[in-house]
């Protein structure tokens, strides 16, 4: 209780310090100073260290469940994909993502994206703006969410946070140079379809991708996931490796084609087990190599994340039910 | 002129209507939850091994909200309350399911049921607190 108070009287501390700065009209060079101070970020990492928790989702990188951010909640996750494409360089791509629970019913999540292709160079691939609504407020056997998505992103963008239309090895065969040029703005669709049954989460995800600036016709794609705790039931002792913290399950997601051509042929598909490991009071970290099944796949796409949730942000905001 | 103050008075009395709504259905959750789930009874009901592990799942995910005390906060409800303590356990875990979004309760179906149970047994431990420091801020 006493390191609470501490900490939110270091904090109050060194932001009222930040506000006399500006209030005095100090120069930027000294601003500057004060905000970098050591002891600022020092007290800035502590509040996010002692304000976070695990997650309580299940551990997909492409497939979403009806789990949404709890509200007043922010998750800041990096979510990272490595693989060496056949007649590719290899590349490790790396997205930020920052998921805020408006509401109870409504999530919204940013994106930044990036990545560091070798033999080329590294370079920002631009951004994602998601959201994601629950229409039904009560839980079903089956539970719907809508999501819309904007997308802006250049060709070379590396995430593969979903797969749709016809998308190839051949996109990873692009130096940065030529990609970077090929600048997208697209609306993301998705139906997802998510059950809890006896621990297990069950999750259908049917997405659909619109490319707005050009006259292109409508991407599909699809994503399919199972996972469940190792452990149902918590233990009673304090404990880091116990079961309750690990999860597994399995993915499956491809594209669909497009509306002049739809089918399971000319796409990639992806199978992968995963492992999410939730570190008590810590971040969730989450790994799965994936496979690809066809040609047009890559062989083996490492994928990486690790999320902290940090609680009640703009806790303040939301009320509670009773 | 009329009309924008026929559409001024109009939405006052929507947002008016919305909050009052908002405000009556405060508490109206008990009363949506289903017999058979009312009736359902917690498999680890008094287990001192379940109340520490609730207690551990309870700091996780509950505490942030409600309190480390469960007392709540200035926004959200104390889990000590007469309404919470004397509902059934059935209730809760219903409530525990299907959250009350329209009220900023989520929906915790992803954590396991058992582990659900032990967070049950866990707030029932804690025992009633008088109406009169109920509501008031965590410590």
């Amino acid at each position: 209780m006493t390191s609470r108070i501490d900490r939110d009287n270091f904090i109050l501390y060194h932001c009222t310090r930040l506000l006399n700065a500006t209030q005095l009209q100090l120069g930027r060079k000294q601003m500057a100073k004060i905000i970098l101070n050591g002891r600022f970020a020092f007290a800035i990492s502590m509040w996010l260290l002692t304000s976070m928790c695990g997650a309580q989702e299940p551990p997909y990188f492409v497939t979403y469940s009806h789990s949404l951010e709890e509200p007043g909640n922010l998750e800041i996750a990096s979510k990272g994909a490595a693989a060496s494409p056949k007649y590719a360089n290899p590349f490790v791509s790396q997205t930020l993502e920052l998921e805020y629970g408006a509401t109870a019913w409504w999530t919204t999540e940013v994106y930044l994206a990036g990545q560091h292709t070798s033999n080329d160079s590294t370079i920002f691939t631009g951004f994602r703006w998601e959201n994601r609504f629950r229409p039904l407020l009560r839980e079903h056997f089956i539970n719907p969410v809508l999501y819309v998505e904007y997308e802006h992103l250049t060709l070379a963008d590396k995430g593969l946070l979903e797969v749709t239309g016809h998308d190839s090895i051949a996109n990873f065969q692009l130096t940065n140079a030529q990609a970077k040029t090929e600048l997208e703005h697209s609306l993301e669709m998705k139906l997802i379809l998510s059950s809890n049954t006896h621990g297990w989460n069950i999750s259908e995800n049917f997405i659909t991708e619109k490319d707005l600036n050009e006259p292109e016709p409508w991407e599909f794609g699809y994503a399919l996931g199972v996972s469940r705790p190792f452990a149902l039931a918590a233990r009673s002792q304090s404990c880091v490796f116990c079961r309750e913290n690990f999860s597994g399950g399995l993915e499956l997601y491809g594209g669909l084609g497009t509306t002049d051509g739809f089918g399971l042929k000319a796409t990639s598909h992806y199978l992968g087990p995963i492992i999410g490991f939730n570190v008590p009071k810590g971040p969730t970290i989450t790994f799965s190599p994936n496979i690809g099944l066809n040609d047009n796949s890559i062989g083996i796409l490492y994928r990486f994340t690790v999320s902290y949730e940090v609680q009640q942000v703009f806790g303040f905001l939301h009320r509670g039910g009773r | 002129m009329r009309a924008p103050r026929l559409l001024l008075l109009t939405l006052t009395f929507c947002v008016s209507c919305a909050m009052a709504a908002s405000a009556a259905d405060y508490s109206a959750w008990l009363q949506h939850v289903p017999d058979a789930d009312r009736k359902r009874t917690n498999p680890y009901a008094g287990q001192s091994d379940a109340v520490a592990a609730g207690s551990k799942l309870f700091a996780d995910h509950c505490a942030k909200c409600h309190g480390a005390d469960a007392l709540g906060s200035r926004k959200k409800p104390s889990l000590r309350a007469p309404a919470v303590q004397k509902a059934s356990d059935g209730e809760i875990f219903w409530l525990l399911r299907n959250g009350d979004l329209r009220h900023g309760m989520p929906s915790w179906s992803a954590i396991p049921e058992p582990s659900r149970w032990q967070i049950i047994a866990y707030v029932k431990s804690l025992g009633e607190v008088p109406a009169t420091t109920e509501l008031g801020p965590s410590k």
